[in-house]
């Protein structure tokens, strides 16, 4: 049995209004490291507080390490560990306050699963007696992961670990994470940023409350329908409109100082007549290639052309 | 149990490097103590009072130094005249005017009736009337004074005697009711603020997704603020018995036992207010203004309960602090036992149950 478990979950906070989640189903594997992709408001973190026993969803069914959240909440409480959307520890604490505590709230001790979270644990250390509101955002994950951790929970959830921190310090919290994923333990973050998720196994794009699609990244990025091109130009921002009024293009968008173009159907002439239509309005250095998309190509994809 | 000692030792952390909460936590009880018994006061000190003496004779200098003796009046002057008298009033510097006519001593003296004429300001009444009280019993005090066995017929001479307060000491009645305030601000406004922080933080959402029984928490929040509020209760009796020279005459456990009964209402009121507010704002706001005003109003130390009307009355019977506020006048100031104040201290420790149990009932093992 897979150790998380989403059946038709649905989920709406304000009656009328629409729903937070809608239909929600997905399963996570036992070891697994598993990416929620989407943007802010897509319900990721509803997702997360339904799965740690912290919401109760309207309808549907969810399983954590063969538990019922509505049912067995006690049980899921303590083998599982969770890290907050927001840094959620005591500011006023200082960093091994902060640890010791939510280690004796656990019922364990720090030296216990030292081993687990020696490598995080060793980088804060340094600032042990400072208070926890006094660290830097990468600080102050790395210490909200080594409290999430130091039980040995059987299933990790994290939402959106990364968010506000600085570039190196994610690289390095991805790199933690998937240490612990060799140790076992399962997995579930959500991210809003599109790059980190190739770094997961598998992952579920979500938005506005459904699931997109769910795979490894790999197969998403190959069931990405047809070729994609970037459009290089000096002037993009002038770019942008007229290539969209081509008449072969099916998707036209701004990818960083690019612009990535798909067309209606892959005819061989495509990109040539592009070319020269870009010509005839005015674009005389445009430059166009065919590119691999990524996840958020993907994801645009999903958005526009829903199955 | 370790988590238990864990999570009490991680709220004291919490109020000691908080400078907020400790000045509300120690300067509250000493400042309101403090202003209730020294500045905040009906009582009558000092007032300026001048004499114009047209007698100068022994009798009339006697009253005089018996006046100035006592510890209601100041003699501002005690050689003015007549005319003196409206300029002084006009000026409101002085409150009272005893005016000792020519022959005050003779008339005495002679068994005829002497007269003295007593002048106060009556725009404000209530002093006027205190202050001529106060004259008329010195008078009075004389008179009995000099002629010890004076055989009027058909005397009645009232022999009054102010039982528990013998001095009429006004801060004898301010120090149970500013106790139960005390009590009731401190216990109510930290816990409920100290929970809502939790959820406003976000640390709630952790506490909850921990094997620590919901229960635990608000238990373990209760613990370390029954123990400050318990410090704060030994503060207010220290300072009223050392500055404002209150007596302690009945039991001090029992006084002790009540105060805990009247925090644990007050927790668990704080605790269901933690429940109902979102922010830390409204639980402070809720907790010091809806707890504040019913408490000043309704306890009866400031606004006698009895001639409020009937439904203002049944009202005043739902508040933990009236009764409170009973218990401590009669065990503190009238030296009474559980057998005087049984009933009271049933109603107390009912309310605690029922407060105590709703408030463990609603709080939330999960968010929203």
């Amino acid at each position: 049995m897979d150790t998380v478990v989403l059946e038709n979950i649905s989920k709406s906070y304000i009656k009328d209004a629409p729903p937070a989640l809608e239909n929600v189903s997905f399963s996570v594997k036992k070891g697994e490291l598993f990416g929620l992709i989407g943007p802010d408001g897509a319900g990721k973190s509803t997702i997360f507080r339904i799965l740690t026993t912290l919401l109760l969803s309207d309808a549907g069914k969810a399983t954590v390490a063969g538990y019922d959240v509505v049912k067995d909440f006690h049980q899921i409480r303590s083998c599982v560990g969770y890290m907050p959307g927001r840094f959620s520890l005591y500011q006023d604490l200082t960093v091994e306050e902060n640890l010791n505590f939510f280690a004796t709230l656990f019922g364990t001790t720090i030296t216990e699963n030292y081993a687990l979270i020696k490598d995080i644990y060793e980088q804060i250390a340094p600032f042990k007696n400072r208070r926890a509101g006094k660290l830097s955002g990468g600080m102050k994950q790395k210490l909200a992961l080594s409290c999430a951790l130091v039980h040995r929970p059987e299933v990790l959830f994290l939402d959106e670990p990364t968010t506000g921190v600085d570039a190196v310090s994610r690289q390095e919290f991805w790199d933690m994470l998937k240490r612990l994923k060799n140790e076992g333990i399962t997995i579930v973050v959500s991210t809003p940023y599109m790059d980190e998720a190739s770094l997961c196994e598998r992952i579920a794009l979500i938005q506005t409350g459904h699931i997109l699609s769910i795979d490894t990244p790999d197969n998403i990025v190959a069931a990405y329908p047809g070729k994609l091109y970037a459009l290089r130009s000096p002037k993009v921002h002038l770019l942008l409109p007229d290539t969209r009024s081509y008449e072969g293009i099916r998707q036209c968008y701004a990818a960083g100082e690019k612009l990535h173009v798909a067309f209606k159907e892959d005819g061989k002439d495509h990109p040539a007549q592009l070319l020269t239509y870009l010509k005839s309005k005015g674009h005389q250095t445009v430059a166009i290639q065919e590119i691999r998309p990524d996840i958020e190509d993907c994801f645009i994809e999903k958005l526009s052309n829903p199955k | 149990m370790k988590q238990f000692m864990v999570f009490v030792r991680k709220e004291f952390y919490h109020v000691f490097r908080d400078r907020r909460t400790l000045l509300i936590l120690f300067g509250l009880p000493i400042m309101q103590i403090l202003l209730f018994g020294y500045a905040l006061t009906t009582e009558i000190k000092n007032a300026e009072i001048i004499i114009v003496d047209h007698a100068g004779d022994a009798a009339s200098q006697q009253l005089t130094t018996m006046i100035a003796a006592s510890k209601y009046f100041d003699i501002n002057r005690s050689t003015a005249s007549d005319e003196d008298i409206y300029k002084a009033f006009k000026q409101g510097k002085v409150k009272c005017a005893v005016v000792f006519p020519t022959g005050f001593g003779n008339d005495l003296l002679n068994g005829q009736v002497a007269q003295l004429q007593v002048v106060a300001d009556a725009s404000d009444p209530n002093t006027a009337r205190t202050l001529t009280n106060y004259i008329t019993a010195i008078v009075a005090d004389y008179q009995q004074q000099v002629n010890p066995t004076a055989n009027i017929p058909m005397r009645i001479e009232p022999v009054t005697r102010m039982l528990y307060n013998p001095e009429l000491n006004g801060s004898m009645n301010f120090v149970p009711g500013v106790m139960a305030l005390v009590l009731m601000i401190i216990c109510t406004t930290l816990t409920s603020v100290s929970i809502v922080r939790e959820k406003e933080m976000g640390t709630m959402e952790i506490l909850l997704v921990s094997p620590f029984k919901p229960v635990y928490v608000v238990l373990a929040k209760a613990v370390p603020y029954l123990a400050l509020a318990m410090v704060d209760f030994i503060i207010i009796l220290i300072l009223s018995v050392l500055a404002l020279e209150m007596p302690v005459r009945g039991n001090l456990a029992l006084l002790f036992f009540e105060s805990t009964l009247f925090i644990i209402s007050c927790l668990s009121l704080g605790l269901l207010i933690s429940s109902v507010t979102r922010s830390q704002q409204t639980a402070m706001m809720v907790s010091m203004m809806g707890m504040m005003l019913p408490t000043i109003l309704f306890t009866g130390f400031i606004f006698p309960l009895e001639n409020m009307p009937l439904p203002l009355q049944l009202i005043s019977n739902l508040l933990p602090s009236r009764w409170f506020y009973v218990i401590v006048k009669a065990v503190m100031l009238k030296g009474l036992g559980i057998g005087v104040v049984w009933k009271e201290t049933l109603i107390l420790a009912g309310m605690t149950l029922v407060l105590l149990t709703i408030s463990i009932k609603s709080f939330k093992t999960r968010l929203s």
